[in-house]
């Protein structure tokens, strides 16, 4: 066998310190990005793509109607004020709808929000594509300023049938001082 | 290398330059017991709020405190250095090896501890106040709301880690390479066996956990988002990282626990272990099922039925080897000619209580009805059933089945039963009560309760501070031993005890098989 050192205890523990270090990266460069790359494709916990969805022309299903409702939150200790247009609507598999989610900011100072989305039943995640969302980017506003930010969005025709209503949520948090030191993720 | 027949070094500079085995073991088994005193003394206050409903001696605040440091203080502080001490002194004995393998790196092993839980404990003294965001430390309470202390946490969670890996990277190292002539791998005893699993148990998953403190480091004062999802991050993610190293480090505490209890029943049972391979077989499937069960923790975040039902069923998988260990257990008592000591008395507590534990823990993997018991007291009476009656009972045997050996004299027989009698009855009445409440729903972690749990819970801190008074007679028990006990010399303290270690002198000299023994 392979060896390292010609005290067989040193030899021992050498491998074993490989291993260790072997471990504590694994966490970073196989966990972590494996972990997305799961929620992605799989649409686990609720998570949508974070890129624009490219539709394809397959008609629209207007056998079903799909109920969508929308669901705004503000994360803690963020002020502005966030909801959507329409809290529900009803649509067709296939067809492309839009909406609106308005926004103000309250405060004198200029800020930087990012949405995270989520939906639910997570079954659903991945039937629910958005072609153009303002949660792909962070949305300054100045100080008192207001915003009708636009989502476009296609219910998939393969969505399970036994799924009625599907709930998008999101949550908006102020990331003013991440956006100012560049340490900010795509989403 | 010197006179090899020296003893040791006179004072304090023995203990902090000692490279000696036993001398490490020593200070590890003393240094845990400290630490369970100080996490017991946390669970005397947790216990104390909870007497009565509403809010009574202290604030929820300082409560939260307390939870997360007991918590802590127990897992790192407590069991696993006791079960480290325990590995130091009794495996280079029981495989007829002189000393570790990597002596220095064994001082250093220790002496990195009390720092690392100094650290610790000086959190409760700080500003904001100590880790108040349970001993699971999920993100974003760890990461976001946080009170400033968190980074002396996370770095004593850092060289505790370290501390774990050398220890066990050194066992290894010995079991592999010290073994004395003809003891093959299925020779080994049974307590051997388990540590030697444990240990790459521990080298597979310590760092995980280092992994996952770097994170909440770097989301905290680096700008990350690992675990922020604001900045594209996933607070889930942290628990599937945690519970990665949590899964596992389940079966880190009790699989010593085993080893102990195989080589104590057959001893007062006057008959060998039933099913030796079985049991070694065993101890491997529950190690190797332990990576794959890490999310039986976290039904409820909203994981696809399909994994709900895979780690449901993995999990019950590892009721099988358990249950062929207790088995196992049970047939080497069947016919034998059984004595009730102190040592035998707390091994069928264990196996009773243990039991107990496995059973409620199969009815918390069944995930619809997981749902309902969730972050209820009936988790909190379920694993203190498996780490209290399962690793601490087992532990206590162990000290009074080798303390003889240890320093050749006896200890208090009767004292050690009232022990014994005093520990089962104070913890049945502190935990017992706690699956009730929690299946009525008292949710874990709360200073205050509804007034229906009332007399439950005062039971249970009854029960709680019995079991902790019966601590203090132990370890009285132990003093008097050492400064006073009756002195024996016979090797085999134990007429039905076996294995290397009964084979040399007691007390149990200074250097033991610097010429290794033969191994038939």
């Amino acid at each position: 066998m392979f060896r390292v050192s010609s005290n067989p205890s040193v030899d021992t523990s050498i491998k074993l310190v490989g291993v260790a270090i072997g471990m504590f990266a694994f966490v970073f460069v196989v966990m972590v990005p494996l972990y997305d790359v799961l929620c992605d494709a799989l649409g686990i916990n609720g998570k949508t793509s974070g890129e624009a969805y490219t539709s394809v022309q397959a008609g629209v299903d207007e056998s079903r109607e799909i109920t969508i409702q929308f669901v705004a939150t503000n994360n803690d200790g963020m002020p502005w004020e966030f909801r959507p247009d329409t809290n529900i609507m009803k649509v067709h598999p296939g067809g492309v709808n839009d909406t609106v989610f308005f926004a103000h900011n309250p405060l004198p100072d200029a800020m930087v929000a990012q949405a995270i989305p989520s939906v639910a039943p997570s079954r659903a995640a991945q039937y629910f594509h958005k072609t153009e969302c303002f949660c792909f980017n962070q949305q300054p506003l100045e100080g008192k300023g207001s915003a009708d930010m636009p989502l476009q969005f296609i219910v998939d025709r393969d969505l399970p049938s036994d799924i009625k209503t599907i709930t998008l949520s999101y949550t908006i948090f102020d990331v003013t001082d991440m956006a100012a030191s560049g340490a900010l993720a795509a989403r | 290398m010197g006179d090899h027949h020296h003893g040791p070094a006179k004072g304090l500079t023995r203990w902090m330059f000692t490279t000696n085995h036993k001398d490490i073991g020593t200070m590890y088994l003393w240094f845990s017991f400290a630490m369970f005193i100080l996490g017991g003394a946390f669970a005397m206050i947790i216990r104390a709020e909870l007497f009565q409903p509403g809010m009574q001696l202290i604030e929820p605040a300082f409560f939260n405190q307390m939870t997360t440091m007991h918590g802590l203080v127990m897992v790192f502080g407590a069991i696993m250095p006791a079960f480290v001490g325990l590995a130091n002194w009794m495996i280079p004995m029981m495989i007829g090896a002189p000393d570790m393998a990597l002596p220095r790196m064994n001082n250093w092993s220790f002496w990195i501890l009390p720092p690392a839980f100094l650290l610790l404990a000086s959190t409760l003294f700080m500003e904001g106040g100590a880790p108040a965001f349970g001993w699971t430390f999920y993100a974003p309470l760890s990461t976001t709301y946080a009170p400033p202390s968190v980074t002396y946490f996370i770095f004593s969670i850092h060289v505790l880690g370290l501390s774990s890996i050398m220890g066990s990277i050194n066992i290894i190292a010995t079991v592999m390479n010290m073994r004395a002539p003809g003891m093959t791998y299925m020779k080994m005893p049974l307590f051997v066996w388990t540590w030697l699993i444990t240990a790459f148990l521990l080298v597979a998953v310590m760092p995980v956990l280092a992994g996952a403190v770097t994170m909440m480091l770097m989301d905290i004062h680096f700008g990350t988002s690992f675990f922020s999802a604001a900045g594209g991050g996933d607070p889930v993610l942290f628990q599937h990282i945690f519970w990665f190293f949590g899964h596992p480090e389940v079966y880190i505490i009790i699989l010593p626990a085993f080893g102990v209890v195989s080589q104590i029943i057959p001893a007062f049972s006057r008959k060998p272990l039933f099913g030796y391979a079985s049991m070694v077989y065993a101890t491997a499937a529950i190690a190797f099922l332990s990576f794959v069960v890490w999310a039986h923790h976290m039904y409820t975040v909203g994981m696809p039925i399909a994994g709900e039902l895979f780690f449901m069923y993995a999990t019950m998988l590892i009721a099988v080897p358990t249950g062929v260990k207790v088995f196992n257990w049970i047939t080497t008592m069947w016919r034998g000619a059984l004595s009730f000591e102190t040592p035998m008395l707390f091994c069928i507590g264990f196996l009773v209580l243990f039991t107990i534990g496995g059973f409620t823990g199969l009815m918390l993997s069944i995930a619809p009805a997981d749902f309902q018991y969730h972050d209820s007291y009936f988790v909190v009476a379920h694993f203190h059933y498996v780490m209290v009656a399962g690793a601490v009972f087992s532990m206590t045997a162990a000290v009074y089945f080798w303390l003889p050996k240890w320093c050749g004299k006896m200890y208090n027989e009767t004292m050690g039963k009232t022990h014994f009698w005093i520990s089962f009855i104070g913890f049945n009445l502190a935990f017992f009560p706690q699956h009730f409440v929690g299946l009525a729903g008292m949710p874990r972690r709360i200073p205050d309760y509804a007034l229906q749990f009332a007399d439950f819970n005062m039971m249970s801190s009854i029960g709680a501070f019995i079991y902790g008074a019966s601590q203090i007679m132990f370890l009285y028990n132990v003093i008097a031993t050492i400064v006073a006990g009756k002195p024996t010399s016979d090797e085999k303290v134990w007429d039905g005890a076996e294995g290397l270690e009964w084979t040399v002198a007691t007390p149990a000299p200074y250097h033991t098989f610097e010429v290794p023994p033969a191994v038939k």
